[in-house]
């Protein structure tokens, strides 16, 4: 109204500016969300790297059913070279148990005088029963006189960048970006629209445009030491190191953000409850957690499944980090998954824009 | 004078099963520099009404002008001139009093430093402490300030006061009265006829989606014949007999007359003639007086009147 308390517009109050900056206060100021985008990673790396970790001798659990035979049998076993067996005695009934529920990978009976015999109680469809029973066989050969026909020698090669954690960090990273761009921009757009505070905001003259590209560039911003805390934590604990270029996989990180943070969008652009958005986002995530190739290789599904499997929105962007990381590939050979990280990025902003409820 | 908002034949039919008639053809015009009350029970149409005036709703049918602008013309036009505190908006909690204020300056071209907003509302000593800290008045303070931050010539304020214990709400009123002497036009509902009162150069009652009465209070409560209101009971008589409202009628000077359980409501111009002539009545009846109160006349009165209900009643109903 009065001229003279008009003040030109400074710096500081730039709309887009001030929109992310609202964003970083409010992500800063609430400690559960450091703790899931920050600390839970760390924590995942922690105890999946520790649980898998190579280790020096793979331990095979055997179980010897009781009978006259049975201390020779594990005498046999106990003393085996390699250390590899964890054997014991026990009655039938446990030994069937045991084997069944998994904690035995092998229960041998030892011959005795009716039945000259050993037999193997495995299951064939674990790897660990076929190891098992073939570690078993050769050590109770051996025992009985068997001798080797050749000389062998052993050499054993374990690098960094074939270990199980080496694996696992790409996977990470893929999990995080995902988890990040639904919760970090879909919650928070819902949240706000029951707030109603997106109708708030829609009574000024606030720029739409500015308010969706400041939710875009505080994702951006929060992504960034999720990312490098990630890989510094791994690189201390684990010596896990990027066997490709950092620049390659910092755009490729950009791009998977951008790419969930238009699905985290397009979850968001309609619901109106925060039980809508979660369940719409456990939709959503929940083949890729499964598939997509976090915790262990796809390859394992059948080929038909694969072929899906390869064009979910995460796969791509693990599969280009762990080409990246593992295997220093380039940019230019990883254009497949870059153009569909691409394309579902545009093709989400584009619904999610021409969808988007104010209010 | 220019018109501030004029709208007219103005209706909204919210889709469903069955479909909410919220607004029934409503015709405001509401003049620069007033303030100008929606007054209505709960579920009136009052938000829907504002809400399209503020352009964030579509109207069904109708046409809206504000600040002599159309919304579907010139929408940035207007909201760089208007400002809106809406009936439940719940800000970020865990910002403070000045960045919330800072991040809402920042969306308009000119405006008044936020620091200045904060002291129109008394808020100068939460200025870091964060919203989610602040008391239910405090917050509706805020919300306020940052419908004051763009220096607005037309503030929407919808029930500002509803909740707020009674200081709250008379800090409130001096900051709406504030507004208004500066020469802002306001816009505020509220189901508090004493509120409209208080603050409001005109009223406008709606009920059902319908404006039912309009004028300034005190044009409406000359309206009801008579500025005042005898208002009495009586002791339950021995033989159980009820006195119907036509027993008293015929008072001198009595110009309406409403019931209201065991309270007998009559509408004077001289409460001193009236009062001895209905104790006469009495005495002749041989009935006594359990209460007998004057008061003023109010818009709670005039609603009464010209919907046939009270405010309470029409608010169970529409729950
Ligand atoms: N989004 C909606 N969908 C369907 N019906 C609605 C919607 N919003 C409001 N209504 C209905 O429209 C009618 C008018 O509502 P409105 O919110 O305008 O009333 P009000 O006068 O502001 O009431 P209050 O004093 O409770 O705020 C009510 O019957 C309400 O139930
Ligand atoms: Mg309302």
């Amino acid at each position: 109204m009065n001229p003279s308390q008009h003040t030109p517009v400074r710096l500081p109050w730039l709309p887009l500016w001030q929109l992310v900056l609202a964003r970083l206060r409010e992500f800063c100021r609430e400690p559960a969300a450091i703790f899931w985008v920050y600390v839970f990673p760390i924590l995942t790396m922690l105890t999946l790297g520790i649980a898998f970790r190579n280790k020096p001798v793979e331990q095979i659990t055997v179980l010897v059913q009781e009978g006259p035979q049975a201390q020779a049998l594990l005498a046999a076993l106990t003393n085996d070279a390699e250390g590899r067996f964890r054997a014991k005695i026990v009655d039938d009934e446990t030994a069937r148990r045991q084997l069944r529920i998994g904690k035995s990978d092998l229960v041998i009976s030892a011959p005795s005088s009716e039945e000259p015999a050993y037999h193997y109680y495995f299951d064939p469809t674990k790897p660990g029963g076929v190891l098992a029973r073939n570690a078993a066989d050769d050590v109770l050969q051996r025992a009985a006189g068997r001798k080797d026909l050749v000389v062998t020698h052993v050499h054993e090669v374990s690098e960094p960048g074939g270990r199980y954690i080496d694996f696992l960090v790409p996977g990470l990273l893929g999990v995080g970006i995902m988890g990040g761009g639904l919760w970090g921009v879909g919650f928070a757009i819902v949240d706000m629209r029951i707030r109603k505070l997106l109708k708030r905001f829609l009574a000024t003259p606030m720029r739409r445009s500015h308010f969706l590209a400041a939710v875009m560039i505080s994702r951006l911003l929060f992504t960034i030491p999720e990312i490098v805390f990630l890989l510094v934590c791994a690189r201390w604990f684990f010596g896990v190191v990027n066997h490709g270029s950092y620049l390659a996989v910092g755009l490729v990180i950009l791009m998977g953000t951008i790419e969930f943070a238009g699905i985290g969008l397009l979850v968001a652009s309609r619901a109106k409850t925060l039980e809508t958005v979660s369940g719409l986002m456990n939709l959503v995530m929940l083949p890729m957690w499964m598939a997509s190739g976090i915790f262990f290789s796809y390859e394992r599904f059948p080929e038909e499944v694969q072929s899906v499997i390869r064009y979910l929105p995460l796969t791509p962007l693990i599969d280009a980090l762990r080409a990246i990381m593992l295997e220093g590939a380039t940019l230019a050979s990883l254009w497949l998954p870059l153009l569909i990280i691409t394309i579902y990025g545009m093709a989400s902003f584009v619904l999610a824009l021409r969808w988007f409820r104010w209010n | 004078m220019p018109l501030a908002i004029r709208c007219s034949q103005l209706t909204k039919t919210y889709p469903g099963k069955p479909p909410v008639e919220a607004v029934r053809g409503v015709d405001l015009a509401v003049d620069e520099g007033e303030c100008f009350g929606v007054l209505g029970p709960n579920g009136a149409g009052k938000t829907t009404t504002i809400e399209i005036l503020e352009g964030l709703l579509a109207p069904t049918s109708g046409d809206v002008e504000v600040l002599g602008l159309r919304w579907e013309e010139k929408p940035q036009e207007i909201r760089q001139q208007i400002g809106v505190s809406l009936q439940e908006t719940q800000l970020s909690e865990k910002l403070s009093v000045l960045e919330t204020l800072t991040l809402f300056r920042s969306f308009y071209r000119q405006g008044i430093d936020p620091r200045d907003a904060m002291a129109r509302v008394a808020l100068q000593e939460k200025a870091k402490a964060w919203v989610k800290t602040l008391s239910g008045g405090q917050k509706q303070r805020l919300a306020v300030a940052t419908a004051l931050v763009g220096d607005p010539r037309l503030l929407f304020l919808d029930e500002p006061t509803t909740g707020l214990d009674p200081q709250s709400r008379r800090d409130l009123w001096e900051i709406i009265g504030d507004c208004r002497r500066q020469g802002r036009t306001v816009l505020l509902t509220t189901h508090y006829m004493e509120e409209a009162e208080r603050l409001c150069d005109r009223v406008a009652i709606v009920d059902r989606g319908k404006v039912i009465a309009l004028g300034s209070p005190a044009e409406l409560i000359a309206g009801l014949g008579g500025e005042h209101v005898v208002e009495f009971s009586l002791e339950a008589t021995n033989n159980g007999r009820e006195e119907s409202v036509a027993a008293w009628d015929d008072l001198p000077g009595v110009t309406g007359i409403r019931r209201e359980q065991d309270r007998h409501q009559l509408s004077v111009t001289l409460p001193h003639v009236v009062i001895p002539a209905l104790l006469d009545r009495l005495q002749q009846k041989g009935q006594r007086l359990a209460s007998l109160t004057t008061r003023h006349a109010s818009l709670d009165d005039v609603f009464v009147k010209v919907a046939g209900r009270t405010i309470q009643e029409a608010e169970k109903q529409e729950a």
